[in-house]
This record gives C-alpha cells, structure tokens and sequence, in this order.
C-alpha cells in the first residue's frame, strides 16, 4: 500500500500514459486497418498485393522490434526529434492496424453474398456499396474481435514504457530501482492494466447491445 | 473470394478505371518507398561500409548466437506453456469445484496482464540472475493460459458420444480424458495452437528488455558497439535482424497453413480450427463457435 500511497503522482501519470498511448494508437490502428482491410478487397491488384504485404510483415515482426524501428529507423526519414510519445503510439498503433485489418475482412466476408449483389443490381459502385451496405453490416460481427484486439493492444502498450514513454510499466521499472518489493508493485500496475482491460470490454459490450440487430 | 462478394467482373470502363486506379496506387506506394531510402541514403545509412559489418565473423558469430539464444528460450517456452496448458485446461474442465475455481482464476488474472509486466516482475523479484528462465517462465505461464483455453475449446469441441461410449466401455475420467478427448482435442487445435507458438516466438524479443542476450538484443549491442563512418549501423542491423524474424515467424506460419489444410482433407468428423492466430489472445474462446 505504501508504495501506492508514497508514489502516487508517479503512478497517476503512469496510468495516464497507458491510457493515453492506448487511446491514440487505437485511432491510429482503426483508420489504418479499416483502409488497409479496404485496399484488401479492392478490385485494384496493386493495392490488394500491398495490403497483404503491410499484413504479412506487420504480424510476423516482434513488436519489441518494431519499436526499435520507430526509434531507430523512423526519425532519420522523418523529422529527427520526434516525441518518444508519438513515436510509441506509431509503432502500436501500425502492429495492431494488421490485427484490425484482418477481423475487419474477416467480417466483410460475413456479410451475405446477397447483399452486395442486390446493391449492385440498384447501381451502387464499389465504395458505394461498401461504405452504405457492406460495412455497416460487418461492423457489428467485427465488434467482439475488435474489443480483444484493443485489450491485446492495452497489454502491448507496456513495450513502450520501456522505450521512455511514461506509462505504467515505466513506474513497475522505476520503483523497483527505487528498491521497492516487485509483489505489491506488480499488483498494483496489474491493477492499473485491469482498469483499463475491463473499461475497453464493458465499452464494446455496450457498443454491442446498442447495435444489435435482428437478422 | 472475398473479392467477387464486392464487385462484378468488370467491364471495359471498369478495367480501364482500375487501370488509372492501380497506377496511381502503385506510384503512389513506390513514392513512398523511395522518399523513405532516399532519406536513409541521404544520411549515410545504405553505405556499403554500414552493410560490410555482416561479412566479418565475429558479427555473424554474434547474431548466431542470438538466434540460438533465442531458439533456446522459445524451445524451453513451448514446452512449458503447452504442460501448463495441459494442465489448466483439466483443472478447469475438473469436476471439483474448488480446482475449477483455481484454475480459471489463474488463467484469467495471467491473460490479462501484459506479459512484460509478468516476465519483469518474475525476473526482479524471483530470477534476478537468470534472465532466460525468467524469460521462458514468463512465457509459459502467458501462453500457458492461452493455450488451456484453446485446449479447452478443443475438448468441448468433441462429439459427446466419444466421452460417452468412451465411459460406456469402463474407462475412467483421467482415462477418458488422457486417451480420448485430448488427443482428438490436440488434433483439431493443432493451428491454433501452432499459431500461438508464432505468438511466442515474437514474443521472446521482450528478453531485450530484462537484458537477456536475444536475437534483439544482440542487434543493439551489435548496432551500439560498432562506429562505421561515425555512426551507429542501426538501419542495416535492424534489416537484417527484421528480416530474420519474419523468415522464423513465416516460416511457422506455414507450417499451422500446412496442417490445417492436411486436416481439411481428413475425414475424421472434427472440425479443424483455422490457422490465424486468436488475435494474438482472448476471443480463443468464441472462436470456434463463429463458424
């Protein structure tokens, strides 16, 4: 408790840093991989061939090494000085692009052959029928695989704390180079990541029940 | 295909519209692509000196050793992840309420925490000393829960006459369940469960963080210790470490492809679970029941 009570303002900032870094990768991840999952099933062969390409390396890659990229690699082609913040949120946010782009086609490919046909038949273009007929429809099967892609994401956000982004596994970090005992430390960061874990499923599972639809 | 469900086969202003579409998309990638190398090239990092470095033994012998290491703690982690999964999968399928209880009470609080934060805690509180055990404890205790639950999914997924004529012959439960659920559990789940391997593998670069000497770890002391026209080779190393790392991955990958595919064409009445790792975690659970 006392390590708790002792570090406080560290551990709030490290818990506004997780959610942060969660918040903004999210964004990051959903624009990302709802494009890509579009470029996936375009009719245009180059974009389907980069789509699978962006997928294939991004799931095979550790993220540890992918921050290594982001922190390495990525400041020298843009702008040298970049936030290790921003840098961070990058790096998760483009691993878990490939995960939302995956469950989004996977949805896409639930939305009955029928549908699209029938908006074809009333003259409706690609984007046409995929923005009003066929996304809105795999919205609700993709929700349950998204929800667990976000918890994934929450848990993965703690590979940035140990690339100096101030979150809550920076504060495990800190206060067991302080000298404190790892058991309370490790219950209390579990605790944080709990938080977080149970807000994003109780948020999709509302999302859920308001969008559920009699098929 | 998932393609055909969008759109017709097109006509000839189609074509020629996905011909428009798909050079400008393609310049578009390319552009990208070529600001990106030139910007690296601009600032030294695609000399032949930064990519000289892999020829000289003492670099490659550094980052044989780092695949080894890291083959050894995958090796340690398959191994302990798939007996504690084992293990938990039982327990929570016992039927003494109290094992249960323990059983899911494990894999829940061990899912939900990000492995790091377990693998740091094990290593500063337990194996200060041994990062690898550190690191392959960590690592079977995560997936190790993440594999019960497939496991467990994999059980349930049986037919019900197999334990049923399986007690009607006078086996007992450990029987039954040692002798005819889990290996027809073990055969349907063989993807998952390799795909979940994949998931380990990746996984092993977080030693780099609790020091242990990895394949990414070695890349930074590689990349870190080396001056080559006044600057740190982090571009070429990271290259070739990357590129390492996909082959492994892919290369497991294929091989949860290659036998989910063999068991399609199997006639054995149990479904084969798909390749695709459960997103790397939770929904294992609802997966097989999508389909």
């Amino acid at each position: 408790m006392n390590v708790l009570l002792d570090n406080f303002p560290e551990f709030r900032d490290g818990f506004i840093g997780t959610v942060s870094i969660t918040v903004v990768s999210s964004v990051i991840a959903l624009v990302l991989g709802v494009l890509i999952a579009g470029f996936r099933v375009s009719p245009v062969p180059p974009l389907r061939v980069f789509g699978t390409t962006w997928v294939t390396l991004l799931r095979n890659t550790p993220l540890t090494l992918l921050f290594l990229i982001f922190f390495f690699v990525v400041p020298e082609i843009l702008f040298p000085g970049m936030s290790p913040f921003l840098l961070g949120s990058l790096a998760l946010g483009l691993y878990t692009s490939s995960f939302v782009c995956e469950a989004v086609r996977s949805g896409i490919n639930t939305v009955p052959l029928g549908q699209a046909e029938a908006a074809r038949s009333i003259g409706m273009t690609f984007s046409q029928t995929l923005r009003m007929v066929i996304l809105p429809q795999a919205t609700r099967t993709v929700i349950p695989p998204l929800s667990s892609i976000f918890i994934a994401l929450t848990k993965n956000s703690a590979i940035a704390g140990a690339f100096s982004v101030t979150e809550l596994f920076g504060w495990q970090k800190l206060m067991s180079d302080r000298g404190f005992d790892i058991v309370p430390v490790f219950v209390w960061v579990a605790l944080g990541y709990l938080v977080v874990t149970f807000a994003i499923s109780g948020l999709f599972r509302l999302l859920e029940r308001r969008m559920e639809v009699a098929r | 295909m998932s393609a055909s469900v969008l759109y017709d086969a097109p006509g000839p202003k189609a074509v020629v519209r996905n011909r428009v579409y798909a050079v400008v998309g393609s310049l578009a990638i390319v552009a990208l692509l070529v600001v990106g190398v030139m910007r690296l090239a601009d600032k030294g990092h695609l000399a032949p000196e930064m990519w000289d470095i892999f020829n000289y033994s003492g670099i490659r012998q550094n980052i044989a050793d780092g695949v080894l290491a890291t083959l050894k703690v995958f090796g340690l982690a398959v191994v302990g992840s798939l007996l504690l999964g084992v293990v938990l999968a039982i327990g929570r399928l016992s039927d003494h309420r109290p094992v249960r209880w323990l059983a899911t009470a494990f894999i829940e609080l061990f899912r939900s925490i990000p492995l790091l934060i377990t693998i740091y805690a094990i290593w500063v509180g337990f194996l200060t000393d041994y990062s690898m055990w550190a690191l392959a404890a960590g690592l079977s205790v995560y997936n190790g829960c993440v594999q019960a639950e497939v496991l467990r999914a994999g059980i349930n997924s049986v037919p019900k006459g197999q334990s049923e004529a399986a007690y009607a012959l006078g086996m007992s439960k450990t029987q039954v369940m040692v002798g005819v659920l889990i290996p027809q559990a073990v055969r349907a789940m063989l993807p998952t469960i390799i795909s979940q391997l994949v998931v380990t593998l990746k996984d092993t670069s977080l030693g780099y963080i609790i020091l242990y000497p990895e394949l990414l770890n070695t890349a930074r002391l590689i990349a870190s210790n080396t001056l080559v026209n006044g600057q740190y080779p982090y571009v070429s190393t990271i290259v070739v470490v990357g590129v390492v790392y996909v082959a492994m991955c892919l290369l497991l990958s294929a091989l949860a492809t290659w036998i989910e595919k063999r068991g399609r064409r199997a006639k054995t009445g149990i479904v084969m679970a798909d390749a695709t790792p459960p997103a790397e975690m939770a929904d294992v659970i609802d997966a097989p029941g999508d389909r």
